[in-house]
């Protein structure tokens, strides 16, 4: 084994590709703005120098380790230097901090504070940049913005988009859409992976949360809130909850707490979903027409394929996400009760999603002229709102939702996670229905964190091959293929988030490798341990189908096209 | 919406340099030597048909000062601000002509379309600063009277 030295510990070197990866293996916490390990490397923030043992510096990121290596990275020139570096970032950044929505989770916040920026001595003379709310899932503040460039990166390099990009030069330079145009008008989806791996406030999330307080505060108004497979194992990061742990019976409590009125679990319309969608993928594979069937439950790969590719649009299944078939099932169950007590039923979605706030307002997810969610949080917003309550959450009971929307089956909690609602389909086509029915398809490839997955599974006389995608790029190389022949499949799930739902735009940042693990392992857990793992075992089901739809499963549970 | 002669001449351009993203400076040097600026419509028309984003060919355009995406007057006049040329009182050359034709920082181009003025880092004519250049063609050793000038000659020829 070969070492290199960082700070007097001698480091073994393995396959890390820089230096800065040996530095984090050491135990050291060096800061940086502009390195994320699944983007390319950029090197621009210049916070993760160091200085090797003849006083030369340079960029840990973008170096590569070699034996024998001695270097430093903590030293009075270093210190003074990050230091310089933030002090002049700040001189050009609106410092509103108090009133910031990343205030107390922004990284040139607490870098300033970790390198010891105590003044600023230049005076900013940036002109103010009008802020961009065209988009209804996040919200771009060019002044808030240090040009770290890994909203860029992540558009175009994880998502194939780029719908941003620097523009201008020198001390004008500014991320902006193409003529500066807003974000409504480009080819954004609203995924929301720029927010996740931005520093500061210059992309974040749009937030709700008062049209919600407004809701609880309605006595005319009966609050549902239903929450989406994701959220439960993430909403305990901020709470001092090891991560990945199933916080839901928690949160549930938590929402009662604040004054929902009645709280479900977006698994139920995941188990819709997964009887919908096997329905029309056997209806597909019987007439041959429009395969691949694309999954529909991500509305950013809805949006992404409408904009880049309209012709594969017909491939799409017209089934609503789980979130959009659950909510006018809630809403015809309170129909009659909301005459009655003179109520209106007002649908709220905890979801760990961006896009979802665009997907609610689409004509092709409202039942008639109905709009069926009504507001879309996201899990960090929810987080606030129960800080705002002032709720210790981390020593919460847990609690059950209500009936009659509460049970769901195992296979409905993994549609957070890529590879989820294709093993969930195939659960529910699968004419065996016992444990190693269930293993086989566990291990047919459909899981991991590979970009791309492919599987083969034969029920009866019938192979049935299928991909698996996340990732928008990953997705348009996969149609690409298709395109060019290279590539048939019967079944492809796209979700434009790297591994799922799991690391959505709206979920609690940072995300780094423990994280992804930790929430990769928690959801499969609560699969584990749900005694219903078929959807078709949902004794609920039936109850459902007889009392609410009756029938009206092109109205209610399908986009009217 | 831009007249379809435009495309057609893009297309033009295109074929040319052919279809990789390294055409793209090729390509809007050209558009600019037809039509003295980028009109955005033909950036964007250029940018998909060559395999790039729309907002990178925005970043590559505006990285470079000498593209612009506003229509230029029949006179281009560069008043060049290098350093020599600074020092030998430049900023009195811009401010004259700025006068004589109605023109500020923020509006570079005069309404009949006939003169857009504009300022450059260098012209690689320092020995003959400062310097100004009227459709390329070198005006030399200029005083704030020569501006005068050289503005009346071209309106007297234009009238």
């Amino acid at each position: 084994m070969e070492y290199m030295t960082i700070d007097g510990i001698k480091v073994p070197i393995e396959d890390e590709k820089n230096i800065l990866s040996l530095i984090r293996k050491a135990g050291i916490d060096i800061p940086t703005f502009c390195y994320h390990s699944d983007l390319s490397i950029y090197g621009a923030c210049r916070m993760c120098m160091v200085e090797d043992d003849r006083g030369r510096m340079f960029a840990s990121c973008s170096e590569q380790p070699r034996p024998g290596m001695v270097i430093h990275t903590n030293t009075k020139k270093l210190q003074q230097y990050r230091k310089l570096i933030i002090e002049l970032l700040l001189s050009a950044h609106c410092r509103d901090c108090t009133t910031c929505t990343k205030n107390g989770m922004c990284e040139l916040q607490s870098l300033a504070y970790r390198v010891g920026v105590h003044a600023v001595r230049f005076t900013n003379n940036k002109e103010e940049l009008p802020i961009d709310m065209s988009s209804n899932c996040i919200v771009r503040d060019p002044n808030k913005c240090i040009l770290c460039g890994d909203c860029v990166r992540t558009c175009s390099e994880n998502q194939g988009i780029g719908a941003i990009d620097f523009a201008h030069r020198g001390s004008k330079m500014q991320i902006t859409p193409a003529f500066g145009a807003n974000l409504c008008d480009t080819d954004c989806v609203g995924c929301g992976q720029c927010a996740v791996v931005c520093p500061t406030a210059a992309i974040s999330i749009r937030t709700n949360v008062t049209e919600v307080w407004d809701a609880i505060e309605d006595p005319k108004k009966r609050v549902v809130a239903q929450i989406a497979p994701a959220v439960r194992i993430a909403v305990g990061d901020k709470f001092g909850l090891p991560k990945g742990v199933n916080a839901m019976g928690k949160l549930v409590k938590a929402l009662r707490i604040m004054g929902f009125d009645e709280v479900y679990d977006t698994n139920f319309g995941a188990d819709l979903t997964v009887m919908e969608e096997s329905k029309e993928f056997a209806e597909r594979l019987k007439s041959g027409e429009n395969l691949p069937l694309f999954t529909s439950c991500c509305p950013a790969w809805v949006k992404f394929c409408e904009n880049r590719y309209p012709e594969f649009t017909k491939n799409i299944s017209t089934c609503r996400s789980p979130m959009s078939m659950f909510s006018p099932v809630i809403k015809e169950y309170f129909a009659e009760k909301d005459k009655e007590e003179g109520k209106e039923t007002y649908n709220v979605a905890i979801m760990p999603c961006t896009a979802k706030k665009a997907e609610i307002l689409r004509t092709d997810n409202c039942t008639g002229d109905r709009q069926d969610t009504d507001i879309v949080i996201t899990t960090q917003e929810i987080i606030r709102m129960i800080r705002q309550v002032g709720i210790k959450f981390e020593n919460l009971e847990s609690e059950a939702c209500d009936m009659p929307f509460s049970m769901a089956s195992g296979g409905a909690s993994i549609f957070g996670i890529t590879g989820g609602v294709t093993e969930a389909v195939l659960r529910y086509m699968s004419p065996e229905k016992d444990h190693t029915a269930i293993e086989n398809i566990k291990y047919s490839g459909i899981r991991g964190k590979a970009g791309f997955k492919e599987a083969s599974v034969t029920f009866g006389d019938r192979t049935l091959n299928i991909a698996v995608v996340h990732g928008l790029k990953n997705a348009s190389d996969l149609i690409e293929d298709i395109k060019a022949g290279k590539a048939h499949y019967d079944f492809v799930e796209v979700m434009a988030c790297r591994r799922g739902c799991i690391l959505g735009g709206g979920q609690p940042v940072p995300m780094g490798p423990a994280t992804r693990t930790a929430r990769m392992d928690g959801i499969y857990q609560v699969d584990q341990l749900s005694s219903i793992r078929y959807t078709d075992e949902n004794p609920l089901i039936d109850h459902i189908w007889n009392d609410i739809i009756k029938g009206r499963e092109h109205e209610l549970l399908h986009r009217n096209m | 919406m831009l007249d379809r002669s435009f495309f057609e001449k893009a297309d033009e351009f295109i074929a040319a340099h052919g279809k990789g993203k390294e055409s793209l400076i090729p390509i809007m040097q050209d558009i600019q030597a037809e039509y003295r600026y980028i009109p955005p419509e033909l950036l964007t028309y250029v940018a998909k048909n060559i395999g790039i984003t729309e907002a990178k060919a925005y970043s590559v355009a505006t990285f470079y000062e000498n593209f612009s995406f506003d229509s230029k007057g029949k006179y281009v006049i560069k008043v060049c601000d290098g350093t020599a040329c600074h020092v030998r009182k430049s900023t009195l050359i811009l401010e004259r002509l700025r006068k004589e034709l109605g023109l500020s920082e923020k509006k570079n181009t005069t309404d009949d379309m006939m003169f857009t003025v504009e300022t450059v880092s260098c012209l690689g004519a320092c020995g003959l600063a400062p310097v100004m250049t009227v459709n390329d063609v070198v005006h030399p050793a200029m005083t704030p009277d020569k501006v005068s000038e050289t503005i009346k000659k071209i309106k007297e020829d234009e009238a």
